[in-house]
């Protein structure tokens, strides 16, 4: 049986996946040879982080404001935190909704407790769609407020993986 | 914006999930019905055009480290400074400009709470501005993909 990637191989594999497959017929023979491991490998380790759930998807990843969905809103809810695991639940099963996060308040300069990500491409478009939500929900009279993004400094995936070296830029 | 057929059947199929085997672009060319070179031409259009942000594993955040949102209120001449110091973080992926009070919204993600902190403290020395610090409590929802619907 062969052996699997030492631990310092399956780290730089991470830190390699995270800026996205090469784009070649054999993708993980690529990422096998930057490692100095064996396709064979790399794809049984692969395996076990998604059994692991490491991952939330392998897929596309695409450029959603490139894709002509200008109009990010992001609504944040001052919910009441009785209630907080309910409308949670139910805000992140409507349509139109694509990520619905409990985040802790900050008193007093941060109320809200509840983030909802709304991809659109016409801003009152996005903007009738919350309100009808809102309201379809029962939750018009929530203190609430709805977050435009007015431009998109940086968009790339997470770097999780420390440093090569292990000591990163900042310490 | 400009996707040809390709590139919508290849959002759609393969936005939520891929094949994870040796030649995943064959396999993907098999299902699609066309060639290997096809495919992945078409990637490399999508990638030109800025369409495609990458292809491979998005990570589950609290398995694969720590994360934050953060966000600062910066005065608005100070705005594109900030966010360019902000930029130069690599712990930092997505960083928009947000109409709000709090006008500099950015996700934070690094190997663990530590490391965040870190950089939070950093932040805040070198701007002077204090960060809000928002990890998440719990998640209802996470899907990051999203259906590309009555596209031109």
């Amino acid at each position: 049986m062969m052996p699997g990637l030492s631990a310092k191989q399956a780290l730089a594999l991470r830190r390699h996946l995270e800026g996205g497959l090469p784009r070649v017929s054999r993708p993980y023979q690529a990422l096998a040879e930057r490692i100095n491991g064996n396709e064979h490998q790399v794809l049984v380790q692969m395996h076990r982080w998604q059994a692991q759930g490491l991952f939330r998807r392998v897929g596309l990843v695409l450029n959603h404001r490139a894709l002509g969905f200008t109009a990010n809103a992001m609504l944040v809810l001052d919910v009441p935190d009785a209630l907080i695991d309910e409308v949670g639940q139910r805000l992140g099963r409507a349509p139109g909704i694509n990520l619905c996060y409990q985040r802790p308040r900050r008193l007093p300069q941060w109320r809200y407790n509840l983030f909802c990500m709304i991809h659109g491409r016409q801003r009152d478009q996005v903007e009738a769609q919350v309100q009808a939500l809102l309201q379809a929900q029962l939750l018009s009279d929530l203190p609430h407020q709805l977050l435009f993004s007015s431009h998109a400094f940086k968009q790339c995936g997470g770097r999780y993986a420390p440093s090569p070296t292990g000591a990163s830029l900042h310490g | 914006m400009n996707l040809d057929l390709l590139s919508r059947q290849l959002i759609d199929r393969f936005q939520h999930g891929m094949p994870l085997c040796p030649e995943p672009y064959k396999e993907m060319a098999r299902i699609l019905g066309c060639r290997e070179s096809q495919i992945l031409a078409c990637l490399q259009e999508m990638d030109q055009a800025g369409n495609l942000s990458r292809i491979g594993p998005v990570f589950e955040h609290s398995r694969a480290g720590a994360s934050t949102l953060a966000a600062l209120a910066v005065p608005a001449e100070r705005l594109q400074q900030v966010a360019e110091r902000v930029n130069q973080y690599p712990e930092v992926n997505h960083n928009y400009a947000r109409e709000h009070f709090y006008n500099l919204w950015f996700v934070l993600t690094g190997p663990d709470r530590p490391h965040l902190d870190r950089v939070l403290k950093e932040l805040e020395r070198d701007t002077g501005l204090m960060p809000l610090d928002l990890p998440m409590v719990t998640a209802f929802r996470i899907d990051l993909g999203f259906a590309l619907g009555e596209t031109p």
